[in-house]
This record gives structure tokens, sequence and C-alpha cells, in this order.
């Protein structure tokens, strides 16, 4: 073998090595990658295991094992308390009614909202938009006591309408929905206009179909965001008829004295309580597209 | 259908910017007119004027006996194509073309069957039931046009519909849009700003700059009696060329001299463009279109020749054009440059201006010479001039020179 010969290989096994040590390199990064994300899976994850095994156990496994994962025995008490001993159904109909409610009329409102000040020209629009803007920096906590204040004043405290009303419109929503609105082409609201619709058919029949995404966005929000209030559940209701899911769990976490932490009937109360919102999210992943491929030539 | 009027109409937008200046222009009854221009002309804002998606700050517009200056659009009967198509998304091509019949309270039967012929007409039968983001550009560009046939408006408003479009699928869609429109004979003002769509498709083609009418007239006169030099610029492909003649009398006749040429101007020029007389011994724009001038001996008797060097050869086909540069003064001003569609033939210009202030005057002229024409790169040739279709502008004022 030449030396120039030799020289070559020796090149090309180096090169070799250090192709190898890049992919290693590489392997490992990946694994360290994938194990950070595995651990803060565990972390977020391991909590609601905890629920779900929870609801299942007597209360003294529950107390001797709080963080065992494998209920022993395993029993449905805590349910059958639940149903039967607590006004569960009565919590989940207010929940349902409030938050059935806020929902739909929020996504409609915001909808509205919005597009008047991505669309309409009018005096004191732009003041009108940094208000509501600011009123996205202003923590939710500050605002219970003054909302106490009006609800009480305006008597509808302790109330379906003092639960809802303060709720129907959120500036989030509005901001979100105005700025889906002024992605939307005028040209298409344009041509409608041509056509012969009027204000509320163009933003009825064209525009809102095509915000589809933007409003499911709103849809969700509202119905999580009203279906975990508490605070201001807390601040507009008294009556125990008007309790919602939130605050009946709540009354169980902080139950009085005596009765043993009752940690089974407590999650059991939150792992159903947390059902219908999951199952939403289930539903809508799949139907946030964008709707409005087609519409013009980008 | 119906005429439509631009009465002195002017758009000032609140920033003080006029769009549109002290229009005055007739559509008549069925006529297919074409708003040609570069961008910022004032087209499109003239268009949404008569659409009434832009106010009219002066002046009066008529559609048919109607002043329509304060009605809203869907009183106007009007319908309008856009550039972008601006298709509704989320209904069928059936929808689509249906919605206006549907907010018009049409009775259902009557509406398919006329969606029904519409689709026969654009050639989307097959295809009713389709969302548009399953069509191809063309076919949405039909479903656009559909929509404004099943209307059976008074007036058809197209903004550039064949923009969005390949070269290949805008001729077609061209030929179809005009067999479309004559098929119907609805009055139709269509805005473009290409001038090769404004020539073919126009019945009358209107050139606006800066919102200014420039010419309003059928596309053979704005092509071989153009108003200015601006009209004369950006009518034709390619260009026509502009350089500085000086006038002088000759015996009884005028000769024109470019650079050291002599061109004598025959009588009919004269008696076609008596101002002329009035131009003697001064400079003057000359304007030669690239079919005027041929190569050496082709044409023979009027004896006018300009000679140079040919510095480039584009073989089309057909034809050649060949870039030849003659010693001229190149006329560069702004209503050159601007008429100029091809930004690359005015960087061209530019780069040409200023080696001729460095080397003295240098103009280089396009000739569309037959296939046939023998001519070889960096050869030096007589190009003969055909002398009766000289143009002759006012070289301050840009207009042409004629009565």
């Amino acid at each position: 073998m030449s030396d120039s010969t030799a020289t070559a290989v020796r090149k090309q096994s180096r090169a070799l090595t250090s192709d190898v040590r890049a992919v290693r390199r590489r392997r490992v990064g990946t694994a360290v990658t994938y194990g950070f994300l595995c651990a803060l899976a565990i972390v977020y994850i391991f909590p609601f295991l905890i629920a779900i095994a929870t609801s299942f156990k007597t209360e003294p496994n529950a107390t001797a094992y709080p963080l065992g994962l494998v209920p022993d025995p395993v029993t449905s008490s805590a349910y059958h308390e639940l149903f039967k001993d607590q006004d569960f159904f009565l919590w989940v109909k207010n929940s349902a009614i409030v938050t059935l409610s806020v929902t739909f009329l929020r996504v409609f409102l915001d909808s509205l909202a919005g597009y008047a000040l991505a669309r309409l020209r009018f005096r004191g629009r732009a003041a009108a938009f940094t208000t509501i803007v600011a009123v996205m920096a202003v923590p939710g906590v500050v605002l219970l006591i003054p909302k106490f204040l009006i609800i009480r004043q305006i008597g509808i405290y302790d109330t379906y309408y003092g639960m809802t009303i303060p709720l129907l419109v959120d500036a989030a929503g509005v901001f979100i929905m105005k700025n889906f609105f002024e992605s939307i082409p005028v040209s298409v609201e344009e041509s409608a206009r041509i056509d012969g619709a009027s204000l509320f058919r163009i933003y009825w029949s064209i525009v809102l179909p095509m915000a589809r995404p933007a409003l499911i966005t709103i849809f969700i929000l509202s119905f999580q965001g009203s279906w975990n209030e508490l605070g201001h559940f807390i601040i507009s209701t008294q009556s125990t008829s008007l309790n919602t899911l939130t605050k009946g769990v709540a009354q169980l976490a902080s139950g009085q004295l005596g009765v043993g932490n009752r940690f089974p009937l407590k999650l059991a109360a939150s792992v159903l309580m947390t059902i219908p919102v999951a199952v939403l999210f289930f539903i809508f992943q799949r139907q946030i597209m964008n709707t409005s491929a087609g519409a013009v030539k980008e | 259908m119906a005429a439509i009027t631009f009465d002195n109409v002017t758009k000032t937008y609140g920033d003080g910017f006029r769009a549109v200046s002290d229009l005055n222009l007739d559509v008549k009854d069925g006529e297919f007119v074409v708003f040609v221009g570069p961008s910022g002309c004032g087209k499109t804002t003239a268009l949404r004027m008569i659409a009434g998606l832009e106010e009219v700050s002066d002046g009066e517009i008529r559609i048919g006996e109607r002043v329509v200056n304060n009605l809203p659009p869907r009183d106007r009967d009007v319908a309008m194509v856009f550039q972008n198509y601006a298709l509704y998304p989320h209904m069928t091509v059936a929808e689509n073309i249906g919605f206006a019949l549907r907010m018009r309270k049409v009775p259902k039967a009557e509406a398919r069957t006329r969606i029904e012929e519409t689709a026969r007409i654009i050639g989307l039968v097959d295809h009713l039931d389709r969302k548009p983001r399953q069509l191809s550009g063309g076919q949405r560009q039909r479903v656009a046009m559909g929509r404004a046939i099943v209307r059976e408006p008074q007036v058809f408003l197209m903004d550039e519909p064949l923009s969005n479009l390949d070269a290949k699928l805008r001729v077609q869609m061209r030929a179809e849009i005009s067999r479309i429109q004559h098929q119907l004979n609805v009055t139709t003002v269509y805005v473009t700003h290409d001038q090769v769509e404004a020539m073919t498709m126009g019945d009358r083609v209107a050139v606006l700059r800066r919102g200014l009418l420039q010419q309003f007239d059928v596309p053979q006169n704005l092509y071989e009696r153009p108003d200015n030099l601006f009209v004369a610029s950006f009518i034709g492909s390619p260009s026509m060329n502009v350089v500085e003649g000086t006038l002088a009398r000759d015996g009884d006749g005028i000769v024109c001299r470019i650079g050291p040429s002599l061109l004598p101007l025959p009588p009919k020029i004269l008696s076609a463009r008596p101002a002329l007389e009035g131009y003697v011994e001064r400079a003057v724009a000359v304007g030669i279109r690239p079919e005027a001038l041929d190569e050496p001996g082709r044409r023979d008797g009027d004896g006018g020749s300009l000679r140079g060097v040919v510095r480039a050869i584009e073989a089309l086909g057909p034809e050649q054009l060949a870039h030849v540069e003659v010693e001229a003064k190149p006329v560069l001003v702004e209503d050159v440059l601007e008429g100029l569609v091809d930004m690359e033939e005015a960087e061209d210009l530019v780069e040409i201006m200023a080696e001729a202030e460095a080397e003295g005057e240098r103009a280089l002229l396009v000739a569309r010479l037959d296939a046939s024409a023998r001519v070889r790169q960096d050869e030096t040739l007589d190009l003969s001039v055909d002398l009766g279709r000289l143009h002759f502008f006012d070289l301050d004022s840009g207009e042409s020179i004629r009565a």
C-alpha cells in the first residue's frame, strides 16, 4: 500500500468515525429530549390518575395510601354517596344552565362586537377597542367586589341572571373575533353587498360561517371558563339551590370537621366534573380548520 | 341593460388624495368598455364608484336614466366580478351562484332553472355541488362570472378578473368573457392594467393616468392615433419608439432630422398634421412603432432610413424583434417611462439614457421584422422607416401634434 493510499484510507476512516459520533450524539440528544418530555407528561397526568384511582378507594385506603394508583379494595361507594347524599344532580343542572346560556350568548355577542370593531366605521371605534384591550389586562379577582356591588344594586343577586349576565361578554373573545374578521377578505363582503345582502345578512350568512375556527375557539374557551368558574358564583349567589358543580365541590372540599377528609367523595365529584370539558375538546379539536379556503385567490 | 354616464366625477379621499379627477365618459347600452392604465391610475376606483362601493365626492354617475350616487350597491342592479373571485367558501357552486337570487327572494324552482342555465353557459354543470376549494383557479373564475350572469343585471363590472390566472388560461378566458358578453349583450365595464387585454376585449378603451382620462376611443384609434405620449407608449407591445427630432424646411416640404439622418415627411403626413408647420426649426418627439421600421431594401420609394447597430435579436417564430442602437436622442420624459408597462424596458431605457449622456446621443429602437429578415447581431444596417406612420408629439406638453 503506498503512502498516499494509506493516508486516503486513514482520512476515510476518520470521516466515518466522526459520522458515527455525530449519529450517536443526535440519538443521545433525542433520548434526553424524550426523557424530559415524558417526565413533564407524568407531572401533568399523575394528578388525574390519582384523582381517578382515589375516587374508587375506601376512605381508610385513601388516607393510608393517598398516592397509591391501585385502589384496594376497589369500590364505587364514593359515587353512590355523591349521587345519593349530595345534591350532585342539582349542581349539574345549575352548571349546565349557566354554562350553556353563557357559551351560546357569548359566542354570539363576542362575534357581533368583533365584527363591528373590525368592519364598521364609527366614531370612537379605536377608543372602544383600546378599552376592551385594557380590560384584558385587569385580573378577574380585582373585579369580584365591584361586580358583587353592582349585582346587588341592580337586584339580580342570588338569581340565574346574576350568575349569567356578567359573564356574557369577555374582552378576550371580542379581541379574537375582531382579529379573525379582519383576516377575512373585504371583497367577499362587498360581493355579498352587491348581491343584495343586508349588513346583518352578510354577518350571519357569509362572515359567521367563514369564522368557524374562531367561533369554535370562543365556544371552547367560554364553555370551559364558565363550567369551571367559581369566584363569580360565590359573589353572585347565596342559596344552595343555585349551587353549581364548582361551588358544590368546593363546599365538599371545605366540609365540616368530624366527617373525615372525604378524599374519595371529593375526587369522584372532580372526575365527573372534568368529563364534559374533556369530551368537548375531543369533539372540537378536529373541527378547527380553515374554512375560508377557496374564497379568494391568495 | 343600460348606458353608464360619468359626469364630471371626482373621487377625493380623506387624506386629500385625488384618485379620479373630473371624469367624463359615456358607456353605451350593451357596450364592452375597458378601463386601462398603470396601477394607481384610478381605474378600479372608477369601477367601484359605479358599483357603489366607493362614494362619489363630486359629479354624477348615471346608470340608464337614474342618478346612482346615493343608491346602495344592491339597488343599482349591477353585478361585479372581483380580481380574487370573492367566492363564499362555505357554499357550493350552486349556492354561490344562487346567493343573489336567494337575497332577491326569487322562487326556488325558478332559481334552480336559472342556476342550471348559468352553469351551462359557464360550463360547470357537473360541478354544482362542489365547494370553491375543490375547484381549479379557472373554474373559480367561472363561478365568479356565473354569479354575475345569473343576476341578469343591467351592468357587468369586472375588476381585473383574469390577473390571477396563468398566461394560457388567461388567453382562453379572455375569449370566453368576450363570447359571454356578446351572447348576453350586457353593458360591461372591465378594468385591467394589461393593455393587450384592453385592446383585444374592449369595444372602446378608456386610458387613465393619475386619475385623469387620457383618451377614450376604439382600440385601433388608440393605437394609430394616440392623443399623447403616454397613450402612445402605453398602448402597443413592444412599445412605440420615441426619439427626439428636429423639423426643418426643405424646399416645399419639411424634413425631420433624427441624429444624422434626414427623413422627408410625405405630403400625407403634412395634410393630416397641419400643425407641424408651426414646429419648423423646433425639436419634437417622434414616435415610431416597431412595425414601421423594416430591414433595408424592403420598403423602397419613400426614402427614409435610420442607421444603427443591431444589439440584440429576439426570434418570436412568425417575426423577430431587433433592438437597434441608432444615433438619436431618446425621449425619456415621465409620459414615456410611465407608459412602459414592462419595467425591464423602462430600466433599459434609463440605463441607455445614462450611457447616452456619457458617450453622446444614442437610442435603442425596437424593430419588428419578418422572420425571414437576415439580420445579425452587431451588424450595422440602415433601417427603412415607413414615413407615413410617424407620430409627432409636443416635447413640453406631450400632446400629439395634429391640427
